[in-house]
């Protein structure tokens, strides 16, 4: 079970930070659903192989963020709200937004050319759209 | 009050050449601690003190509520031990072995052990002396495991071992989780095992303990920081940062208590903060023993 978990030790980001994006993800695409209860800290520890301490973390981090609840004695269920999709492409664009930011600013680039430079861009997108339309 | 597994109190014992001192050491039931540090650090000593092979000259030792050295007889059913000079006899098989500890143990579990056989690749009539030395320690873990003991304390277990008997070996100590009220103690150099099943983080040098917590807070406190240091600026020493590498304008920070407020601390300082990332435990281990011994030195 939770098989397709996977907890890579040559990702840079901690491990409970990647249980947490492939918990998401399966709120993302609809494989866990709102309301689903979904597997207990310990069982999921077990399953991926890693500490409880971990997994502990991870839920805790999902809880605050309003991914999941967990009610005392019941267990965790997906959070119902629950526009997570939308929300996790939000904060991607974020931080490609930041990236551009930082790099510009590395390379002396005023706002103004890192606007100007993105508008570029959109266009180029824009047309090679309408080419293969 | 949480029920303690193992739980060390000023413990010492002094050698001609090497000296434990003052090793406290709490184990919390249902968890698994690792206990790292480099060769001849004390690891095994610790670990022999409080199997109640050697005994301490100084403090307390109860393991599962027994008192060490004196209780031991009562400790030892239920706690699984495994060594690296563990030994079995050569000229007989494993089914041999494996009837000898069910006839001692009333709680060992012959499906159990039946399923790690399959598990670990392992056939029960062969001898012992056509053993390879991966199949001989997970020969040792089967014996342990069958026995569903409350604790257990391994001493390298994974020392040796090809990759796939590595997690076939992670994955039968994962599995000892699913239970609330089992625990484990192992040491390792291998600070990947380490970081990716113990919940608690022992931290042990030159016969003393450095650190001992919670593996997600501990490895939170630790960042990297690239910094770039524009020439004739001097950045201050910062609280919470253990050592900074400088070559030219590029310059490498690490923080054993960081907060984010360090980041702003160091543009405030005329420097700029390239990235801020997180250390392995690996990477936390050499520094931390290397940022010990300067202190203990200076």
């Amino acid at each position: 079970m939770n098989g397709d978990f996977v907890i890579s030790q040559s990702d840079k980001r901690p491990m409970y930070f990647q249980i947490m994006e492939q918990i998401k993800q399966r709120i993302a695409v609809g494989d866990w659903t709102e309301g689903q209860t979904i597997p207990s800290i310990r069982q999921l520890a077990v399953d991926l192989q890693v500490s409880v301490i971990t997994v502990k973390r991870a839920y805790l981090e999902l809880e605050r963020e309003g991914v999941i609840v967990t009610h005392q004695g019941k267990g965790s269920q997906v959070a119902a709200n629950s526009d997570l999709g939308a929300r996790m492409r939000e904060q991607e664009l974020e931080q490609h937004l930041e990236q551009a930011a930082r790099i510009g600013t590395q390379l002396g680039l005023r706002s103004k050319d890192l606007e100007r430079r993105l508008r570029a861009t959109c266009e180029r997108l824009a047309e090679t759209k309408e080419e293969f339309a | 009050m949480t029920d303690l597994a193992i739980d060390l109190q000023g413990v010492g014992k002094t050698y001609r050449y090497f000296a434990l001192e003052n090793i406290r050491l709490q184990v919390p039931a249902g968890t698994i601690m690792g206990l790292i540090g480099p060769n001849g650090a004390g690891k095994s000593t610790t670990i022999r003190i409080l199997m109640g092979l050697i005994h301490q000259e100084r403090g307390e030792v109860r393991v599962l509520g027994h008192r060490m050295p004196a209780e031991q007889v009562a400790a030892k059913w239920d706690i699984g031990f495994a060594s690296e000079d563990m030994r079995l006899y050569d000229s007989l098989t494993l089914a041999w072995h494996m009837n000898f500890i069910a006839s001692i143990y009333p709680k060992w579990d012959a499906a159990y052990a039946q399923l790690l056989l399959k598990r670990f690749g392992l056939h029960a009539e062969q001898k012992i002396k056509g053993l390879s030395h991966g199949q001989r320690v997970k020969a040792v873990l089967l014996l342990i495991l069958a026995r569903r003991p409350k604790l257990l304390v391994l001493d390298e277990p994974t020392t040796g071992l090809d990759p796939v008997a590595r997690h076939e070996v992670l994955r039968e100590l994962t599995d000892v989780m699913a239970d609330e009220d089992r625990s484990i103690l192992f040491s390792s150099h291998n600070t990947q095992d380490v970081e990716q099943i113990s919940d608690r983080i022992t931290f042990i040098d030159r016969g003393r303990i450095i650190d001992s917590m919670d593996k997600e807070a501990y490895m939170d406190r630790w960042r990297r920081l690239r910094l770039e240091i524009p020439a004739g600026i001097e950045v201050p020493a910062l609280p919470g940062v253990i050592g900074i590498k400088r070559s030219g304008r590029l310059a490498v920070a690490i923080a054993n208590e960081f907060a984010p407020d360090l980041a702003n601390a160091y543009e405030t300082s005329g420097a700029r903060v390239h990235a801020v990332e997180n250390m392995t435990l690996e990477e936390i281990f050499v520094a931390n023993v290397e940022h010990s011994r300067e202190e203990v030195n200076s």
